[in-house]
Formats: structure tokens, C-alpha cells, sequence
């Protein structure tokens, strides 16, 4: 229980909101960081999940990219980063750790959307094709619109892998949140160490939360009714 | 990763055969307990949601919360009260098993088509034989295709317990990294990833040996 006033304490000291350790220069760090990681992911992934999809064709590999996503622990995904950002003469903390998060990113994305449109009825693709509908017509209007909850599912897994990774930044000399777990275990202060751990736990959670909120809201109600009904 | 030295110094490998060994030994005895510890946990939770349908929302809602926290906040979470220590890191590991085990142990009971649990009651079998002679043989391949992705996910998650002082192949990455020396740090995440792969052939092994009807199908 002391540990929690400590951490309290820890919380509502002015001093942790203030320099470069602050908590909400650590929490911005952490969250660009998870941010760009996803977006650099996405913006690989969901184009090339979406056309397998469409075409139904590589089903092998976009079916078993996941798996091999699993199989890939994020430290040692930090332990090949770390001497490709030296080669290229980026250095350590933000660019090793980038590099680390965005395969970590990019394997629940591109199965999902892959499977995604690839479970949308074949009648329905038939009857938009008999309407006169291109392929691109298809896959934004029709495939698209039917794969969102799963493609979504995708990216709400991959935030919360790269947020719970980015924690390991710290680790290469990189910034957010995972600095006062890394330098609260250095330095043995284990209010600093648990005060770090709650706001991990609680942004991970959170990411959790929010995305399931905007799945909900996002997903077609003719989609809803129909998943309701099954 | 200083200038002039060689990505990989094969000369140092071949030199540290007995510390990999140590390493992977370290790495397969937390893993085992982890993985071990979260079925026999799972296992009977599964039963329980079988058993009280009621029971899944709180138990799924309790088990996802915990395998959303991040490996290394939950250890550190831990590490005030139960210190430096295996048991540390296997309330973590273990943890993050039972959401995966208890998912794929009720979808393979629930699998098991209604006739054929039918047919045994009408059998005589009573429900304790009905579920381990006929719901739990069939609901094998699903069950181990749990434990495969528990297995995989404790392999990856076993390094980061290296930064609580456990060894294990992390504990090359750890000190590669601290080190600045690049031959141990990718040998650390090279065995990881081979021991991953390796337990999960195994896994797939095993389970084609157990069922040998889903072959024919």
C-alpha cells in the first residue's frame, strides 16, 4: 500500500513535470513514436493486405506473415534494428526503436485486411461487377466498406503491440515512458519504477479502449444488425 | 558496431557454445513453468466458462487486461513486492498465456458437434467420460493450436525477463546492447527466434501424432 502512496507522491511531485524527464514530454515522446510506427505500418500494410485480398492470390504468405510477426520477440526485433540505424549513421534512440516497432506493426494489419475482404460474400462482388462496378470500384466501395471491422481489429492489435514495445526504447538510449521503468530499475527507486509502469499500463489500456470505441462507431449499423442476428 | 568491427565476429560464437547452452536452458526452464503453469490455470477456467456460460465475459474481460499491460510495466509492477525473482517474471509470463489458452480450450469444447455428445450420452457415458473421452480428444487440434501461440508469444516474452536478471537468450541481447557488441546481441535474437520455431514444429508434431484423424480429413 506505501508503494502507492509513493507513487502518488511521485505523481504530484512539480518537479516530474518539469525538463526533459517530464511526464508530459515522456508521455508525447511515447505516443509520436507508437504513432508514426502505426501509420508507417498502416500505410505498408493496408494496401498490400487489401490487394491480396482482392485478388485472392500470395494467400500462403499474407495468411502466415502474422505468424511470423509472433515469432519475432520485440527485443530481438530492437536487436537487429539497433545495428541498421548505426550503419546508416542514425544513431540510438528514436531511429533504432522506429525501426524495431514498424515490422512489429505491420503483421496483424496486412492479415487482417487480407482476410477481411477475403471473407466479403462472392455474391455480393458478383452482383457489383454485374452493376457495372470497376475493380477499384469494387475493393473501395464494396470490399472496403464489408472488411472495416476486421482491417480495424488489425490496427487496434498493432497499436497496443508498438505502444507495449516502445517501452523497450529506453533500452537504446531512446525517450518515453519506458525511460522511468529502465532508469527506476537502474537507479533502484521503485516509486519512479512503478509510477512509470502505471502509465504504461494505463496508455496501453487506453489505446485498447479508444480503439474499440471508434470500431464501434465506425462499423456500418447494417454490418452491426447483421453480426447481431448471426 | 565501432568502427572497423565485423557485424558478426564468428570467432567469439564459436567460443561461447557453453554460455548459449547455459542460456538456452535458462530460457526453456521459464518458458516450460510459464507455459505449464498457464494451461493447468486455463484449463480449469475453460471448464468453468463451459461449465457457467456466465462466467466468460468477466474472466475474457480480466484475462485481456492483463495481456494488454506491457510486459515490462507488469514486471516492473510486480518487482516492489516480489523482487528480482523467477516468480517475478512467471506471474508475468504466465499471465499473458491464459487469454490464448482459455479462447482456443472453450472453442474446441464448444466445437465438438452436438450429436456426437449426443450419441455418447445416449451411450451411458456419464458427463465426467463424455468430456474426456469424447469433447477433450476432439477438441485436441484446437487445444494445441493454443498452446502453440502461447508457447511462440513466452519464447519472445521469456527475453525481456533478462532485464530482470534471468538470463535466458535475452540476456545476450541485454548485454549486447549494453555493450555496444553486435555478434552477441543478433546471436541472442537469432537463438530466440530458432528456439520459437523449433518449439512450434514440435508443437505441430505432436499434434499430428495425437490426432491422427485430422490428417485423413
Amino acid at each position: 500500500m506505501s508503494l502507492l502512496l509513493d507513487a502518488l507522491r511521485w505523481f504530484t511531485d512539480p518537479a516530474h513535470y518539469q525538463g526533459s524527464d517530464a511526464i508530459q514530454t515522456r508521455l508525447l515522446e511515447h505516443v509520436e513514436l507508437s504513432g508514426l510506427a502505426v501509420l508507417i505500418g498502416a500505410m505498408v500494410a493496408l494496401p498490400i493486405g487489401l490487394a491480396l485480398g482482392h485478388t485472392g492470390r500470395f494467400a500462403f504468405v499474407a495468411l502466415n506473415v502474422a505468424n511470423i510477426g509472433r515469432a519475432l520477440p520485440s527485443l530481438a526485433l530492437l536487436a537487429f534494428a539497433l545495428p541498421i540505424a548505426f550503419g546508416l549513421g542514425l544513431g540510438l534512440g528514436f531511429w533504432p526503436t522506429l525501426f524495431s516497432l514498424v515490422p512489429l506493426a505491420i503483421p496483424p494489419m496486412l492479415t487482417n485486411a487480407y482476410v477481411g475482404v477475403r471473407n466479403v460474400d462472392r455474391d455480393v462482388i458478383e452482383a457489383a461487377r454485374g452493376m457495372g462496378l470497376s475493380e477499384p470500384g469494387i475493393l473501395r466501395r464494396i470490399e472496403l466498406p464489408l472488411a472495416l471491422p476486421l482491417v480495424l481489429a488489425g490496427m487496434r492489435t498493432a497499436a497496443v503491440n508498438v505502444v507495449a514495445t516502445a517501452t523497450l526504447g529506453a533500452l537504446v538510449a531512446g525517450g518515453g515512458l519506458g525511460r522511468y521503468i529502465v532508469d527506476g530499475l537502474g537507479l533502484q527507486e521503485y516509486d519512479r519504477l512503478f509510477a512509470g509502469a502505471l502509465l504504461v499500463a494505463v496508455l496501453a489500456i487506453a489505446v485498447e479502449v479508444a480503439f474499440s470505441t471508434f470500431e464501434r462507431r465506425a462499423v456500418s449499423p447494417g454490418l452491426e444488425a447483421r453480426a447481431g442476428a448471426l | 558496431m565501432t568502427a572497423g568491427e565485423p557485424l558478426i565476429r564468428w570467432d567469439w560464437i564459436a567460443s561461447h557454445t557453453d554460455e548459449f547452452a547455459r542460456r538456452l536452458g535458462q530460457h526453456l526452464e521459464l518458458t516450460l513453468i510459464a507455459v505449464g503453469v498457464g494451461f493447468a490455470v486455463a484449463f480449469a477456467l475453460a471448464l468453468l466458462i463451459v461449465r457457467i456460460p456466465r462466467l466468460e465475459g468477466p474472466i475474457t474481460w480480466v484475462t485481456g487486461t492483463l495481456y494488454t499491460i506491457p510486459s515490462l510495466a507488469l514486471f516492473a509492477l510486480l518487482i516492489p513486492y516480489t523482487g528480482l525473482t523467477v516468480l517475478t517474471a512467471e506471474i508475468g509470463l504466465t499471465s499473458y498465456t491464459l487469454l490464448i489458452l482459455i479462447r482456443n480450450i472453450v472453442r474446441g469444447i464448444r466445437g465438438v458437434p452436438a450429436e456426437v455428445r449426443e450419441a455418447a450420452v445416449g451411450m451411458g457415458y456419464t458427463p465426467r467420460q463424455v468430456l474426456w473421452r469424447v469433447e477433450l480428444p476432439l477438441a485436441l487440434a484446437v487445444i494445441i493450436a493454443g498452446v502453440r501461440l502461447a508457447a511462440i508469444s513466452t519464447i519472445g516474452l521469456v527475453t525481456v525477463t533478462a532485464l530482470i536478471g534471468l538470463g535466458g537468450f535475452g540476456q545476450l541481447i541485454y548485454e549486447g546492447l549494453q555493450r555496444f557488441f553486435s555478434t552477441e546481441l543478433i546471436a541472442g535474437a537469432v537463438l530466440s527466434v530458432a528456439l520459437a520455431i523449433t518449439a512450434d514444429g514440435l508443437l505441430v508434431l505432436l499434434q499430428r501424432a495425437l490426432t491422427p484423424w485430422t490428417r485423413i480429413a
